[in-house]
């Protein structure tokens, strides 16, 4: 082996390389960020947040949309919550490591690898026709539910299974059951890694087009019960930006999209911090 | 739940009394290897014994028995024999261990609070089980925090996170948080090993006040510790309890020659 280049030089070409990766990275996300907001951000007043679409949406604003994405997203989280937390809470408190509980987790994996175009079909299928609920934010929030159940459900029990032993430990020896333990100590002390996964869910379900357009409907109207359909802003971006409607109302729902999902995740972050100086 | 002062009898007094805890022939393994090896050892009620012995030798083992935390461990059996508290066999079927552990505290040796602050710390134990009158959890948390020299340092920020407090602090407030569950035995494991010298001086203080109220024992590799602190000690090593008695005794003229070695400093 002769050495054709310096190690000193050869050093600095691996930083550089290294470097450019990580800067890609970031420009990546600040690029899609500064188009969506840069075409969109002259759309967005008061008008165009608080007022219905006319002329199916090459005109007016975006109301229903954001009640709807709202809607289906909260209640995809509302279902979703306990049944993660729930079962993860059963994987390392109540049970132990066996053929049921690999069974559990490669199961909620596969789930979080099925594409989400799937998951609409299913829940078109499942929700709007065999149970007959039709196009509705009801449909649509259990579909997303379905989707997010595992996200919520991984990162929940990396939460748990995260909290000290000797927090158990302290727990059961001033005599508290298991039901209080879990309440009462590993659950608050896991909250931010649950909230975490919360909002992981949150975002991937307030973006989601595939899942919710078949399920939840593209009506335009606000829904006024968990019956009536709805469409998401996605949705509504899909549709504009489709058919060709109109482009900057395209771009004016997507950069509401983009700062709502910031959003969530700074207040979420606020919160945590919060928490967390009460506690330790 | 009883405390009781008043029939507190002199250890060593004879006739012997009835013993508060009795570990009776006890034998327990991990996965097969085992801990300890047909232990009996009486507890007496209102005394305090130090249970001395090098590491791996089972003290640890021991007190997690008596408080049935070892149900925990996994690969943990009780092969043989069992503990009694009063009249109660520990290992009954019907037996709630919640209950036992309320009856026995329990303190770690290293300090183990709760992410919630000092008051909810101390009052987690009686809200657990089934206090829910603040005035009276309020009477609870003081009197646990007088009662582990703690009080004066804390009273002013009771609502701060416990995990702000020094590690002597904490571990204080770790027995405060047995006391205001009102056991009727508190076991200490190495209640001082992670400490500074000021630190252990202060939770020896509190212990010495604790006495008159409780049933004590402590887990000490510290020979010396024992010695000041207890009344009667018991030796374990390798899981087999090698002798126990009066502590003056254990230490001036122990028994057995692997005693004298242990206390002597010439291994463990």
């Amino acid at each position: 082996m002769t050495r054709w280049i310096n190690v000193e030089v050869r050093h600095r070409i691996i930083v550089a390389g290294l470097w450019s990766a990580a800067a890609a990275t970031l420009a990546v996300l600040a690029l899609i960020i500064g188009i969506v907001l840069w075409n969109g951000l002259p759309m967005i007043t008061w008008s165009f947040l608080l007022e219905a679409p006319k002329e199916m949406g090459r005109a007016g604003g975006i109301f229903p949309a954001i009640v709807g994405t709202v809607a289906v997203t909260l209640l995809a989280i509302i279902v979703a919550t306990p049944i993660g937390v729930g079962s993860a809470v059963y994987l390392t408190e109540y049970t132990s490591e066996s053929f049921l509980t690999r069974v559990i987790r490669f199961g909620a994996e596969c789930l979080s690898g099925i594409p989400s175009i799937i998951f609409g079909l299913f829940g078109f299928i499942f929700f709007v026709i065999q149970l007959r609920m039709g196009w509705s934010v009801m449909s649509g929030g259990l579909t997303l539910a379905v989707m997010i159940l595992p996200t919520i459900m991984r990162t929940a029990e990396e939460a748990v299974k995260s909290v000290p032993e000797s927090y158990r430990e302290a727990s059961f020896s001033t005599g508290a059951t298991r039901w209080q333990t879990v309440t009462q100590v590993v659950l608050p002390a896991a909250l931010p890694g649950i909230v975490t996964g919360i909002v992981l869910g949150i975002g991937r379900g307030v973006g989601e087009t595939a899942a919710v357009i078949f399920t939840a409907g593209s009506s335009l109207h606000i829904p006024t019960s968990v019956f009536s359909p709805a469409r998401t802003m996605a949705v509504h971006f899909y549709i504009l930006a489709r058919e060709g409607l109109s482009m900057p109302h395209a771009y004016g729902t997507a950069a509401v999209l983009v700062i709502l999902i910031l959003a969530i995740n700074v207040t979420a972050n606020w919160l945590m911090l919060r928490f967390r100086a009460k506690t330790s | 739940m009883t405390m009781t002062v008043g029939d507190a009898k002199p250890p060593g007094g004879s006739p012997e009394p009835r013993p508060k805890v009795l570990v009776d022939r006890l034998s327990v393994e991990y996965d097969g290897t085992p801990a300890l090896k047909g232990v009996t050892l009486p507890i007496f009620r209102g005394e305090v014994l130090a249970i001395t012995g090098p590491g791996r030798s089972g003290k640890t083992t021991l007190l997690r028995t008596m408080n049935r935390l070892i149900d925990r461990t996994r690969g943990a059996k009780v092969v043989d024999g069992t503990v009694r508290l009063d009249d109660s066999d520990v290992f009954d079927a019907d037996a709630d261990p919640c209950l036992i552990r309320r009856r026995i505290g329990m303190v770690f040796a290293l300090p183990t609070p709760l992410p919630k602050s000092i008051y909810d710390n101390i009052a987690f134990g009686p809200r657990v089980a089934g206090t829910r009158d603040s005035d009276r959890l309020d009477e609870i948390v003081e009197k646990a925090l007088r009662d582990a020299v703690l009080w004066d340092e804390v009273n002013a920020r009771l609502h701060d996170p416990a995990l702000r407090l020094s590690g002597g602090q904490q571990q204080r407030l770790c027995i405060a948080r047995a006391l205001a569950q009102q056991p009727e035995v508190l076991l200490l494991d190495e209640p001082c090993s992670g400490l500074d010298p000021i630190s252990t001086l202060k939770i020896e203080e509190a212990l010495s006040a604790l006495k008159r109220d409780y049933t004590i024992v402590l887990v000490s590799h510290n020979t010396q510790q024992a010695a000041r602190a207890s009344d009667r000690t018991a030796f374990l090593l390798m899981g087999e309890l090698v002798e126990h008695g009066p502590t003056g005794q254990v230490f001036t003229n122990p028994r057995d020659t692997r005693t004298a070695d242990y206390i002597e400093g010439r291994f463990g």
